[in-house]
């Protein structure tokens, strides 16, 4: 349990768009792939991800479409629109610039103020 | 976008429910597929993948929020939930909404009456403006047309002034005499109501040129479309009026009927022409007072200021005619219903009408807040479950809301329908038969609109019931342990709507008693006549120009026809109907007065014209001394047949009376042959009063009355009648009716009160059964295991019941109590329209007890039967 994260709030969906930019995949497959990259290092409650899902659906990042999964069931299937692929990269990047900003700020000595 | 996004999604609502569904359901198997594959059974796998995956119900409302997030869905889903839950409980579901439904129709129908006569505006232009004039102390409405001109030319605050009154005449437009009842107006009529003509052109105050001098009429919309058949070139016809010529002008607007809402006649005719349309002229008689007067005030004119100058006006016409204008004094009144003749009971009664509909709709709330409440408790359980498996309170109400929702729109609705078909059948309704009186109450947009308002908010006021419930709940507390809530044993609120309710119950039902127990009395009360197996023919000589000489002989032709009819006892004439539309009264003088005037006079007493045969056809009593004879003729001495009251008012009593003498209003001794018993003459609850019977040739007049008493079914008469009086002269127009029928008019308020109490009553009383039952089947559902413990330890039947439902029946006692009490008090106000109204009647007082024991017997039944029936095994092996 210790070596799991609390996610923080907004972030559920950045991880999403990331596992899904991978290739397409349906709820259960983004819960594994978020899973297996962060090496489970991060907890999301499973029913958690369907409303974050749907809202992307809802907003045109995502697409939705029925398929067969590899356990021979029925599933829906999700990869990234040309917009959504675009808000990854913004999102991605303003991600990377506030964890650069607050490392910078928490690695801070008292001798550099 | 937001709403494009709502309603797009209305539409794939249900495929997105089952497709949101479907997936999560899928992600729990592939979940499973996984934990199995790690060794896990197939339902150890499934049952673990479900507690990991978290609140379903809760992941899929805020995946279907997320989906299209929008109210609409949300509501839509609730509403089929709500249909569902509804129809699981067809007993709750049918109480809840026939309450509702009864509560607002109602509410609906009383309102639409109160609109249609009290509230909205005559439908005349300006309507603002119009008042009418009413005289003397006792503000009656009546004016004669001297008064008129004098009012309309001296005045200084009107900018205009209409006389009118009604009168039936024979109209034939095809060959065929028919009696129409018209309105006849002075000619400046429209111009000063400011009615514009539908078709053709109206008659103006410039076409008066004296006595019958202006033949015209113009057509009201409704008979143009029902007798024209809305011929467009019906202006220039000419019709016969009463025989006469007359040309129609024009047709007059849709739905303008006059100033007088209650009067529906087929046409408006010049005033001027009074001699060719009713037979006689007294537009030169300034003591004849026969027609209402509206007046329309010049703007910045107050009523009062009007008033003040009609009251100058009056002191003129007091100074220079003494003798007919004495007490001329004048006020204002609101048209529509007579002035405050018809007005002030109309309104009084509406608004206690009004009131009653507003208590039904009080305890309708109540009821469904306790029924509601009741539902609220047994479904505790199942909110506390979805509590439990996730669901946000907000959600819950929500859905508890939309039930409430569904429950107070279907019922509305229901109400509504209802009540639009009880009003269109008042609409066409014509309670007085051979007079153009109906009710113009159909419902417009503003009814529409407040039973339409009336359902949401008492939807929600009963709505907000359960939904406490629901805030208060704890789901751990209730799914460990049942239902198990104590029952209180102090008063609640629910305890006191459902005495209150009682009490609204038991009033209605007291009051309609006394109102029936009235009406059956004052049916059976002496009527100074017997109008059992009498048949009435109303004729009317002057509509086939019958003049001077000739009409008395033809009355008697026709007296004479018809007494060799086989079966027919006796028949008379009379120029007017006691209990009847109209009524003339006359100031009597001693034989010893010489100065002639109000404060001198012995009395008013009825005047009444008859034929010899008259009084026997009427099967009114005779006292002491003789009745008519055919020798009373006009060259006879003047002669009089008085009642009791006015010889022991007169004389001191009927033994003097008899061949005494006694003056009329013009000085001439008349002398008393005969006294009758006592009647009624103008109202069934009025005093008794004088009346005296004077011989018709020595007063003749040309509309008249036979009275034909037969010793058979009067009805197998009718044909006879009617081939006799066609066979005298085809072109005469008549009616025939039974008496019973004519005294719908006198009988027509007392049966008014008595059906509107009577529905009122019946309402509180199903309303008061649904809220007994409601509260008795709670309590019996909510003690059912306390019960069959009971049961089990031994208790008896009378015990279990007392146990079950005392609380029920000690409310209803002291409702009823209460009830009863407040009932006496409410029926002293009955006692103005019902005959003899008093609650002091030992078979009213028994009625209401035996009705409320009946409604708290019938309400408590099935809820007895549930407690008694319990079985106590049963129940403890249940939860």
């Amino acid at each position: 349990m210790s070596g799991e994260a609390q996610l923080l709030p907004g972030t559920l969906e950045l991880l999403i768009l990331k596992a899904v930019s991978l290739g397409p995949l349906h709820g259960y497959g983004v819960l594994l792939r978020i899973g297996q990259i962060s090496g489970s290092a991060l907890l999301i409650e499973q029913g958690a991800l369907y409303p974050a899902l749907l809202r992307l659906v809802r907003e045109g990042l995502l697409k939705a479409s029925w398929g067969i999964s590899e356990n021979n069931r029925r599933a829906k299937f999700y990869e990234l629109t040309a917009r959504g692929r675009k808000r990854f990269r913004e999102e991605a990047e303003g991600w990377n610039r506030l964890v650069a900003a607050m490392a910078t700020v928490l690695a801070a000595q008292p001798e550099e103020i | 976008m937001r709403l494009i996004d709502s309603v797009r999604s209305l539409f794939k609502s249900s495929s997105s429910t089952s497709e949101i569904d479907e997936e999560l359901r899928s992600h729990i198997e592939h979940r499973a597929d996984d934990l199995e594959r790690s060794g896990l059974s197939r339902a150890e796998a499934e049952r673990r993948a479900r507690i990991e995956f978290g609140g379903y119900v809760r992941y899929k409302e805020e995946s279907h929020q997320a989906l299209g997030g929008n109210f609409i869905e949300i509501l839509f889903q609730d509403i089929r939930f709500s249909l569902r839950m509804l129809r699981k409980a067809p007993g709750f579901t049918v109480a809840a909404v026939l309450t509702l439904a009864l509560g607002i129709g109602a509410n609906t129908v009383v309102f639409s009456v109160l609109n249609g006569l009290v509230l909205r505006p005559i439908n005349v232009p300006a309507a603002q403006g119009l008042y009418m004039i009413e005289r003397g102390s006792d503000a009656s409405p009546q004016q004669s047309y001297p008064d008129y001109r004098d009012l309309r030319d001296r005045n200084r605050s009107f900018d205009g002034m209409v006389a009118a009154s009604i009168a039936p005449v024979g109209f034939d437009a095809d060959g065929n005499a028919s009696t129409i009842w018209t309105n006849e107006v002075s000619g400046n009529y429209f111009d000063v109501l400011g009615i514009q003509p539908y078709l053709g052109r109206f008659f103006h105050g410039s076409d008066e040129h004296g006595p019958n001098s202006s033949p015209y009429i113009v057509l009201n919309y409704e008979f143009w479309r029902s007798r024209f058949q809305g011929d467009p070139n019906v202006a220039g016809r000419v019709v016969r009026v009463n025989k006469h010529p007359y040309t129609i002008l024009g047709v007059a607007p849709p739905k303008f009927r006059g100033t007088e809402i209650f009067f529906n006649c087929g046409f408006w005719v010049p005033m001027v022409d009074q001699e060719q349309i009713e037979g006689f002229n007294q537009l030169e008689g300034r003591a004849t007072r026969g027609m209402w007067l509206v007046g329309h005030l010049k703007l910045g004119v107050s009523p009062a200021q009007a008033t003040a100058d009609l009251n100058a006006v009056g002191t003129y016409l007091e100074k220079t005619y003494p003798k007919e204008d004495g007490g001329s004094t004048f006020s204002l009144a609101r048209p529509g219903l007579m002035g405050d003749m018809l007005g002030r009971p109309v309104r009084a009664f509406l608004a206690g009408l009004t009131l009653l509909a507003g208590l039904i709709l009080l305890a309708a709330c109540a009821n469904l807040g306790s029924l509601f409440a009741a539902r609220a408790a047994d479904r505790s359980r199942e909110v506390a479950l979805r509590l439990a498996l996730g669901s946000s309170r907000v959600r819950i109400v929500q859905q508890l809301l939309t039930e409430a929702g569904v429950v107070s729109l279907t019922g509305g609705a229901a109400g509504m329908v209802g009540s639009m078909i009880l009003l269109r059948w008042l609409s066409v309704w014509q309670p007085v038969p051979n007079f153009p009186i109906n009710l113009p109450v159909n419902a417009d947009a503003s009814v529409y609109g407040i039973a339409l308002l009336l359902a949401i908010a008492s939807g929600f006021l009963f709505g907000v019931v359960p939904v406490r419930e629901v805030l208060r709940s704890n789901p751990w507390h209730i799914v460990k342990s049942g239902v198990t809530r104590t029952v209180g044993r102090r008063v609640t609120a629910r305890d006191v709507l459902l005495v209150l309710q009682v009490v609204v119950c038991c009033v209605l039902v007291t009051s309609s008693l006394v109102a029936v127990r009235g009406l059956m009395r004052s049916l059976h009360s002496n009527m100074g006549f017997d109008p059992q197996n009498v048949l009435l023919v109303n004729t009317d000589l002057d509509m086939a120009d019958y003049r001077d000489e000739g009409v008395p002989l033809m009355q008697q032709r026709l007296i004479d026809a018809i007494e060799t009819i086989p079966g027919v006892k006796n028949a008379g004439l009379i120029d007017r109907m006691p209990l009847g539309l109209g009524w003339g009264t006359n100031m009597v003088y001693r034989d010893n007065i010489t100065d002639l005037k109000a404060s001198t006079s012995a009395g008013e007493a009825f005047t009444y014209n008859t034929s010899p045969g008259y009084l026997k056809a009427a099967g009114t009593t005779l006292l002491s001394g003789r009745l008519f004879a055919r020798h009373d003729d006009a060259k006879a001495p003047r002669v009089a047949v008085v009642n009791r009251e006015f010889a022991r008012k007169v004389f001191g009593s009927d033994q003097n009376a008899v061949g005494n003498y006694f003056k009329v209003f013009n000085g001439a001794r008349v002398q008393i042959v005969g006294v009758v018993e006592d009647g009624k003459y103008k109202t069934l609850t009025e005093d008794p009063q004088l009346a005296m019977f004077f011989p018709i040739l020595q007063a003749p007049t040309s509309a008249t009355w036979l009275v034909v008493r037969s010793n058979r079914d009067p009805l197998s008469l009718t044909a006879a009648l009617e081939s006799t009086v066609r066979g005298l002269d085809p072109g005469l127009p008549f009616t025939i009716l039974t008496w019973h029928k004519e005294l719908d008019s006198a009988l027509f308020a007392p049966r008014a009160a008595s059906i509107s109490l009577g529905v009122l009553g019946a309402l509180g009383a199903m309303l008061a059964v649904t809220g007994i039952f409601g509260m008795a089947s709670y309590s019996v559902g909510k003690r059912l295991r306390e019960l069959g413990i009971r049961m089990a330890l031994g208790a008896q039947r009378k015990e279990v019941l007392q146990a079950a439902l005392g609380r029920a029946c000690k409310l209803l006692a002291v409702g009823s109590a209460t009830g009863l009490l407040l009932g006496l008090v409410a029926t002293r106000v009955l006692a103005f329209i019902v005959y003899q109204a008093t609650p002091r009647d030992p078979l009213v007082l028994a009625g209401v007890v035996v009705v409320m024991l009946l409604l708290g017997l019938v309400a408590t039944w099935i809820p007895a039967q549930r407690a008694l029936s319990v079985d106590p095994l049963l129940l403890l092996r249940e939860d």
